[in-house]
């Protein structure tokens, strides 16, 4: 239930200049410290949910196949000392294969694929196994700066045991020529940025039909010092 | 051995309606429940401006101050609320019970949006437990505006919550 206390957050600033959004959504305040009591040391459960073993197909919400190069991903969902996290919930949400969102604020001249919503969702088994099939999804241009394009990703939204192993997070894929143009990716430090790539996995990939990717979501751990830049005013 | 070192947090970014929306659940227990109580509130930037891109989620213990797995009814003590166009989000819950800690009845509050890398993390507590408030351990460590953020007043008929990311006025936020 306790993080372990070796294991160390590696969230980024929620002051991050280079992300424009950052800028008037920070807060300016030293952050002050949670107590650690029974609100905090537990969490809701999913387990018993509405969930349906065809939530975590994005491929097969509609009467056809969508467009893209069908991915498997798969992983597992695990707690700061290692253990296996079971039962709960993991969703997940991706642009289709063009780089477009099905959300009414994404207006970019990228064509909708009437066979893809991308949401998708699933709880994680007896040994904190997810898995998803879905597309690979595309990049997709942001206003963030001049030819801003956010590197291919898949959001991640996970639940631990506690309320402070809540995790929201993207998953990217290997070698994307992006990740050194996108400050989102590279707000996290750098030796920890490796943690949100997926590895291309020869076991999961499935002959002659889709490629398999793994990804873990490791949750809890303490925030080092009361966190980040928390500058004051 | 696996490699446990903890995932990082990445923002929600501006279109996880696409993914959240499924377990949208702003309602706990029906309007009409005996012991249903109202809070409502806007998420507000730096200029005081709504932040229409936001999601809340509360967690919180039942109103016998039991959580997951040892409450009834399917009661998970999880809320989630994106915000409107003018900012603002809504839940119908019950007030926790005491929980033995000698913390005055409260919510856990997560906030996520575009622009937050990691979530910020709160708390509500309820204006007119006047009495409980003033004895919680927590309250008691903060300075008059810090503390009074955290406090939801009661007015017509529902607790006001209003979460300010920055500011004059900035919510006071917690990491540990
Ligand atoms: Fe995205």
């Amino acid at each position: 239930m306790t993080a372990n206390p070796q294991s160390v957050r590696p969230d980024p600033p929620y002051d991050f200049p280079d992300y424009r959004s950052s800028e008037l959504r920070h807060p300016r305040r030293p952050l002050l410290t949670l107590p650690d009591g029974p609100t905090e040391r537990h969490g809701p459960l999913f387990g018993s949910s509405r969930v349906r073993p065809e939530d975590a197909d994005l491929t097969t919400q509609h009467a056809g196949e969508p467009l893209g190069e069908r991915i498997i991903v798969t992983g597992r969902l695990l707690d700061g000392s290692g253990r296996p996290i079971a039962g709960q919930l993991v969703e997940v949400w991706q642009a289709n294969a063009a780089g477009r969102y099905d959300h009414p604020s994404d207006q970019h001249p990228a064509p909708l694929d009437p066979n893809f919503t991308g949401a998708g969702r699933c709880i994680t088994g007896d040994d904190g196994t997810y898995r998803f099939v879905t597309i690979k999804p595309g990049a997709y241009p942001w206003k963030n700066h001049r030819n801003a394009w956010r590197p291919a990703h898949i959001h991640f939204s996970v639940f631990g045991r506690a309320f402070t192993e809540r995790l929201v997070t993207q998953m990217y894929f290997p070698g994307d020529p992006l990740f050194a143009h996108d400050p989102i990716f590279n707000s996290v430090s750098e030796p920890a940025r490796e943690r949100l790539i997926c590895r291309f996995d020869p076991d999961t990939t499935v002959e002659e039909w889709a490629l398999g990717y793994r990804f873990d979501v490791v949750v809890g751990g303490h925030l080092a010092t009361p966190p980040d830049p928390a500058t004051p005013a | 051995m696996a490699d446990v070192l903890p995932t990082p947090s990445q923002t929600v970014g501006p279109f996880f309606a696409i993914g959240l929306r499924w377990l949208h659940s702003p309602e706990l227990v029906p309007a009409d429940h005996d012991l249903a109580v109202r809070i409502e509130g806007q998420v507000l930037d730096g200029h005081g401006e709504p932040v229409p891109d936001a999601v809340v989620e509360i967690f919180q213990a039942d109103a016998q101050g039991r959580f997951p797995p040892d409450t009834e009814d399917g009661w998970s003590g999880f809320g989630r609320c994106g915000t409107d166009e003018h900012g603002r989000f809504h839940f119908v819950t019950v007030k926790p019970g005491r929980l033995g800690d000698g913390s005055a009845p409260h919510l856990d509050v997560s906030v996520f949006a575009r622009g937050l890398l990691q979530r910020l993390v709160t708390r509500c507590y309820f204006g007119d437990e006047e009495a409980a408030n003033a004895a919680d351990p927590l309250l008691a460590q903060l300075d008059g505006p810090a503390a009074a953020s955290l406090v939801a007043p009661l007015r017509d008929g529902a607790y006001r919550f209003d979460v300010r990311l920055q500011g004059e006025q900035e919510t006071a936020f917690f990491a540990w």
